[in-house]
């Protein structure tokens, strides 16, 4: 399948400062793509050239197989990490015009726009100013206005900054519908456990390049460590095991943990079979990689050039 | 294109239903009511009558005070102090003249009494006749003719002419420099409250960070250009407002009064009623003001107005806007602010001397270039300045928009994304600079 976004030799420069250096990537159609990368790193660059905010010095962007061009706007929404609505404006209203200017006739975009108010639960706030709400109101009627055109492709930076956990999970669960119902996003953000609970592939940036990429599952394979932990019961006697320890027996509530490395060519069976013999194994389980660990992992490598 | 329409309606209906807006479009023409019906009504309301006792111990003023329709001179004999019981016992309308002794060589001691301080302009119309019968008294005995003198201080009027292809025209000169100087003056003003109004709403969607919403949507060309045009519709609205209101204003003023509802009715009777021999004058002579302003040629006058109005707008609300995508506080913006409106203040401030001499090269070239030419070729066009002279202005300034435009287009797409950075002028050509 096509992909939704496809980047080619990205390349940007302000000045003398590089912005992207040869950025490609490939956003599966379908997919929950993570954009990662610390602050300065050109996220915010690379999603206003797919925004056409700005235009690339070099290379292309094909949305959906074809050059990117104006009339794409209207497939597109995005959700700046800088939030910002008319103040003095009437809510109801403001959608209205946002729909419009991203090409929907006016019926369309009434009728889409009462939908949203009941689907949240904000019937009454048609007629209120956005400075009458609250920061976590505002950032609903922002989210409303991202994705109110039915775009096929959505950017959100930061999408959960300024909501509460019970607003937070309103929004996650409008994120997953949108997508089952066919769209594919892109998070920018810099918080992994929305990472690993949403994202089905990653990119990270770092310094204008980038440095990593893949689906979720394939960079969880590659950042694999191999290193399980244990917990027993009693603890371990690891002077009689033929494994070697890199923690033993540390004690946990009411059980001991100890955590071993397997080299290439042994499996974990292995390790079971010594363990059980003894003591009582109640855990066992391979730790999986964080992608802060890997964030973390990977742009400290280049920010030493390793 | 239906994009910008979009922005244009947007930006139009958000400011025309706001209340101040409203109020200011109410507020010109009440203002304007009172600066022309005050006068007239102050004229034409009941006049009270007020007696003057005139005491002449001279005998030679009594019988040469004119009474008018405020005041009535009552000659009443030598007797003072009568005279001030009858003032005592009438009240304010009552006031008693006492003018010494003299035989017309030396000033009399003049004397007014009153339950209070008499009006000023009754105590100026007592002084001049005193005055003027002095004179006529020492002209007579130098053995002059008083009427010699009215006669050897002659008004003259001059009738300017235009010379042109189809003959002679009746000038209109006075009316000219009155008409050129309002509008160059109301093209002024209009650039300033406009032009502010695009930097305001410029900063306005920078700070509150709507702008890159809109510009995920439209161009930034598109969003810049929509708000012009937009408040550009406002301006002009307002401005079509204030003239039907204050045109019905003045007529329903005109029926107030009782006259024929016409202002100009109104004008000539107000005229009239001073008995300022100057007015009277003016409206019934050849070359009078109304008939001057009959003769200024209206098309034209309209046609360029509107065209520098809006061209002059442009032109500048462009760099408001560039100005107002570069900053965030109203004090940054204020350095910006410096450089463009030096021209049009100088543009006005020149413009009083240019309309004294509407042909000299200064006028011409401040006509031409386009920073100056809305306010200048504006004060110029009743003086009925060479066609070519017109149309040059006009192409230039045409030029001069889109120079603006594309300029602040520039500077414009860069600086509404520029936070927390202090923005200098190197800074501004460096976005010049930047492609897209």
């Amino acid at each position: 399948m096509t992909p939704i976004i496809e980047t080619q030799n990205l390349m940007k420069r302000f000045g003398d400062s590089v912005a992207l250096d040869k950025v490609s990537l490939s956003i599966p159609r379908g997919s929950i793509f993570g954009l990662l990368g610390p602050n300065g790193a050109g996220k915010t660059t690379l999603i206003r050239m797919i925004t056409q905010i700005t235009a690339p010095d070099e290379g292309q962007i094909l949305f959906d197989g074809k050059p990117l061009i104006p009339p794409h706007v209207s497939r597109i929404g995005y959700l700046p990490e800088e939030r910002g609505l008319y103040k003095k404006s009437k809510i109801g209203e403001q959608l209205l015009y946002l729909a419009q200017l991203k090409g929907m006739s006016k019926a369309r975009a009434l009728e889409k726009t009462k939908e949203w108010f009941i689907r949240l639960d904000i019937k009454d706030w048609w007629n209120k100013n956005l400075e009458e709400l609250s920061k976590g109101m505002a950032q609903k009627v922002q989210f409303i206005s991202t994705v109110i055109h039915e775009p096929e492709f959505i950017i959100l930076d930061e999408p959960f900054s300024g909501f509460d956990p019970v607003n937070s999970d309103v929004i996650r669960d409008e994120i997953l519908r949108l997508h089952s119902n066919g769209a594919s996003i892109l998070f920018s953000t810099h918080r992994m456990d929305t990472v690993e609970e949403l994202c089905t592939h990653v990119v990270l940036i770092d310094k204008a390049r980038k440095v990593l990429d893949g689906s979720t599952k394939e960079i969880r394979a590659q950042f694999r460590s191999n290193r399980y932990l244990v917990d027993t019961l009693a603890p371990l006697d690891m002077s009689k095991l033929p494994w070697a320890a890199e923690e033993s027996n540390r004690e946990v509530d009411d059980h001991f943990r100890s955590a071993f490395i397997l080299q290439p060519g042994q499996f974990p069976n292995e390790l079971l079979s010594d363990l059980i013999q003894q003591a009582q194994v109640i855990g066992f389980q391979e730790e999986l990689p964080q992608f802060h660990d890997i964030f973390v992992k990977v742009v400290t490598q280049n920010q030493f050039g390793l | 294109m239906n994009k910008i329409a979009l922005i244009i309606e947007r930006e139009y209906l958000s400011r025309v239903t706001k209340k101040t807006f409203i109020i200011i479009t109410l507020l010109g023409p009440l203002l304007f009511a009172a600066i022309s019906i005050v006068p007239a009504w102050l004229a034409l309301r009941e006049h009270t009558l007020t007696t003057v006792s005139v005491i002449d111990q001279s005998g030679l003023f009594a019988d040469k005070l004119k009474s008018n329709k405020e005041t009535v001179f009552v000659p009443i004999g030598q007797d003072v102090s009568a005279g001030k019981k009858a003032v005592q016992k009438d009240g304010d309308h009552h006031l008693l003249l006492v003018i010494g002794q003299t035989d017309g060589k030396t000033t009399p001691d003049v004397q007014l009494f009153g339950e209070s301080n008499p009006s000023l302009d009754l105590i100026g119309l007592v002084e001049g006749q005193i005055e003027t019968e002095l004179k006529n008294i020492t002209l007579k005995q130098s053995g002059i003719d008083p009427a010699l003198v009215e006669k050897i201080n002659p008004k003259v009027n001059i009738q300017t002419k235009v010379l042109s292809d189809a003959g002679e025209k009746e000038g209109s000169s006075v009316a000219a420099t009155v008409v050129g100087f309002g509008a160059g003056f109301l093209i002024y003003i209009f650039i300033f409250l406009y032009g502010s109004q695009v930097m305001g709403g410029v900063m306005e969607e920078k700070t509150n960070r709507v702008v890159e919403v809109i510009i995920s949507s439209v161009k930034p060309f598109q969003l810049m250009m929509g708000k012009i045009l937009g408040v550009a519709l406002v301006g002009l609205t307002q401005f079509l407002l204030w003239v039907m209101l204050s045109y019905l204003v003045a007529q329903a003023a005109g029926t107030l009064m009782g006259t024929k509802s016409s202002t100009s009715k109104m004008t000539e009777q107000i005229a009239v009623d001073k008995e300022t021999q100057q007015m009277v004058d003016k409206t019934s002579s050849k070359s009078g003001f109304l008939d001057e302003l009959s003769r200024v040629n209206v098309p034209l006058i309209a046609g360029c107005f509107l065209f520098y109005f809006l061209g002059g707008y442009l032109l500048y609300s462009a760099l408001f806007a560039a100005v107002g995508s570069a900053v965030e506080t109203q004090q940054e913006a204020q350095q910006f602010m410096f450089p463009i409106t030096v021209p049009i203040i100088l543009a006005i401030v020149m413009g009083q001397f240019i309309i004294k001499e509407p042909n000299s090269n200064l006028a011409f070239w401040m006509s031409m270039i386009p920073f100056t030419s809305p306010i200048i070729m504006m004060i110029r066009i009743p003086f009925e300045p060479p066609f070519w002279q017109i149309a040059l202005s006009m192409v230039s300034l045409i030029l001069g928009f889109l120079g603006t435009t594309w300029l602040a287009a520039k500077i414009y797409r860069v600086g509404i994304l520029m936070y927390g950075k202090k923005v200098t002028y190197k800074e501004l050509w460096k976005w010049i600079r930047y492609s897209s």
